[in-house]
């Protein structure tokens, strides 16, 4: 294979010098460059010609803009060095209201161009893309990258209001684009429509301490201000792993509840069964044998069961530990109505009724029982009253539960708000300022 | 495998190509432009100096693609109302020839489509944004460019001295495939192939640039 007979030289970045004001104006983009703003007077240079022309007089009416990031700063994206050599000002207007954003045009001579954004001290990092995205069609269109889905977020028109450095197009103050967006955070897809020609283009949400650092600027990024359309949301995945949480302790729990439910000794240490009348004679009230309640302090349970019919009783009980003369106190109730009211039959009440003494430690006891009923009529039942040691008790298992479910749904509410906030600077959004 | 050499009719020079396929090459000297018939060249034509340009790319750089190793061993230079772009005519280990497109620095690699299109595969009157259903894909018309040759270098497989003004219809799908129909002909020919990037080209002999690393790489 023979070589080229004269290899070309080095390509040299190139001066020349403004054909309004005669200043130097350096190109950074080698041939690339079709205009560039004289940085002394803000003439646009047409430089597609080896004869420079005057695309733009100075523009007009503009303070001079400093771009946050100086035209001929670089930084290192991936390995790859970028150069700003652009910077432009676009402006849209939206039910009155106008918004702009600053733009940046990154070079480098073997890759091409990049841009960045920056709105409000929200960035991003933007190729253009070779490629026709899938339309979807439906009520809100929505368009398909690589797998991705973009929903269509905001039409509107920009126009340049300001430009500065170079541009391997023509760029002037005046440009205007109509430009449609379609957001899957943290990326956003552009679409920018000029001169018969469709530009494709795929955003990446950049925070200002990402572009401080890859430009190595000096001081501190502004706060971001508001939700911007592409930004992440920073309750990204939090509702996910919430949710597996919730589901991790959901499953703790009822393991929990299931050994409780095998392991409780459930034991029956007294049982008897009893007569009782409002007729009889002396004493309602007695004591039961003492009997011994073991293990570790557990709960203990009464249950009573009677015979009742459309009748009431009263059942007053203390359990009390032989060995410290500790008593626990309580009354119980227990009526059964039942009837039938025009062809509706009903009941209120129950016969039976229970109730969990927790935490008594173990020892010995008794329990005193004294019955009740009324005495205005003739009233007799018999009952049956069972003292079970350890069972267990589902309350406190139903109260974790329902804590447990608050975290994940207060991640879900501000998921959920900081969704509304981006879209209410959307075309979509859920009551718009005009009604 | 040997390369056909001859010396330029114009000046003398010795002309070597890079490619047995070669039909026109440029006088590296004295910038004629000659046509094999078969092994002498006949001066058929003059290019003017080329536009400085910045393309990276030049000719005897190397590559590869898929696997397959090219050499760029020429290219057309073409220029319009947004700016200008370059063709290079790179030639792969295989014998067979492609082209590297280099527009504002993004690449793309057509061939040749074999076999061409029905005649009427493509309507009359294309506009951007127009949609055609072509072998099962669905691809977008997305620039209608109208431009002029500026410039030749190095070896093609054709003669490509006295075009003027040529029209192309760029498409592109959903999956970076891309085609291009040169409209100079009549039928209209049909280019394919894809988009690529900068590194998955592996290119070698680039150019270099004032203040910047080779390869533009940290």
């Amino acid at each position: 294979m023979s070589s080229p007979a004269v290899p070309p030289p080095v390509v040299k970045a190139k001066t020349l010098y403004c054909v309004n004001c005669g200043g130097p104006v350096e190109l950074r983009g080698f041939g690339h460059t079709l205009s560039v703003v004289c940085p002394q007077c803000h003439t646009v240079l047409d430089v597609s010609t080896p004869l420079v022309q005057i695309l733009q007089r100075a523009q007009e009416a503009q303070e001079r803009i400093q771009p946050t990031i100086p035209l001929g700063t670089r930084g290192t994206i991936e390995n790859v060095t970028w150069e700003v050599i652009g910077f432009q000002v676009r402006q849209i207007e939206v039910e009155g209201v106008r918004y702009s954003w600053d733009e940046y045009l990154l070079f480098n001579p073997y890759y091409g161009f990049r841009y960045l954004s920056e709105y409000r001290g929200h960035w991003n990092f933007i190729r253009t893309l070779p490629l026709v995205p899938e339309t979807i069609r439906g009520p809100r269109p929505a368009q398909r990258v690589q797998g991705v889905t973009y929903k269509h977020f905001q039409h509107c028109s920009a126009t340049t209001t300001f430009v500065l450095g170079e541009f391997p197009w023509r760029a002037q103050q005046g440009d205007t684009a109509t430009v449609d967006d379609y957001i899957a955070p943290p990326r956003v897809l552009s679409a920018e429509r000029m001169d018969g020609e469709i530009v494709w283009s795929l955003g990446e949400y950049w925070t200002g301490a990402q572009i401080w650092k890859t430009f190595g600027l000096s001081g501190q990024p502004d706060r971001a201000g508001g939700v911007y359309e592409n930004q992440p949301s920073p309750h990204q995945g939090q509702a996910g792993a919430m949710w597996s949480m919730y589901w991790w302790m959901m499953a703790a729990l009822a393991a929990i509840v299931l050994y409780f439910m095998v392991m409780s000794r459930r034991e029956v240490v007294w049982a008897e069964q009893r007569t009782f009348s409002t007729g009889a004679r002396g004493e309602p009230s007695f004591v039961t044998p003492v009997f011994e309640l073991q293990g570790h302090t557990s709960n203990a349970q009464i249950y009573i069961q009677t015979d009742l019919d459309n009748n009431w009783a009263y059942f007053n009980l203390a359990l009390i530990n032989q060995d410290t003369g500790r008593a626990w106190d309580f009354g119980r109730e227990v009526s059964y109505y039942y009837g039938n009211d025009g062809g509706e039959s009903w009941t209120e009440g129950g016969r039976s009724d229970s109730v969990t003494l927790p935490s008594i430690p173990p020892g010995h006891y008794y329990l005193r029982i004294e019955p009740e009923m009324d005495a205005k009529l003739p009233s007799s039942m018999s009952y049956y009253v069972s003292i079970r040691r350890d069972v267990p008790t589902y309350a406190f298992f139903l109260i974790a539960a329902v804590l447990l479910i608050i975290p994940p749904i207060l991640a879900a509410m501000r998921i959920g708000s900081f969704e509304t906030a981006r879209w209410r600077e959307s075309d979509y959004a859920p009551s718009s300022g005009g009604g | 495998m040997s390369q056909p050499s001859s010396s330029c009719p114009s000046c003398g020079a010795p002309v070597n190509f890079r490619w047995s396929g070669s039909v026109q090459t440029v006088c590296p000297f004295c910038k004629s432009i000659l046509v094999r018939t078969d092994i002498d060249l006949t001066k058929v034509g003059k290019v003017a100096d080329l536009p400085p340009d910045s393309s990276p790319i030049q000719i005897g750089t190397e590559g590869a693609l898929d696997n397959k190793a090219f050499t760029v061993a020429g290219r057309i230079l073409y220029e319009y109302e947004f700016g200008g772009w370059n063709e290079w005519h790179l030639v792969f280990s295989d014998g067979s020839s492609g082209w590297l497109s280099d527009a504002q620095l993004e690449y793309d690699v057509t061939w040749l489509a074999q076999p061409q299109p029905q005649p009427g595969t493509f309507p009359e009157g294309l506009v951007p944004e127009d949609r055609i259903n072509f072998g099962g894909r669905d691809v977008q018309v997305t620039s209608i460019t109208r431009a002029h040759y500026k410039g030749v270098e190095g070896e093609l497989p054709f003669e490509y001295w006295d075009k003027a003004e040529v029209t192309f219809v760029d498409l592109r799908s959903c999956d970076e495939q891309f085609a291009t129909i040169d409209y100079t002909e009549k039928p209209p020919l049909l280019f394919q192939g894809r988009v690529v990037q900068f590194d998955e080209l592996c290119l070698k002999n680039v150019r270099e640039f004032e203040g910047w690393s080779p390869a533009g790489r940290r």
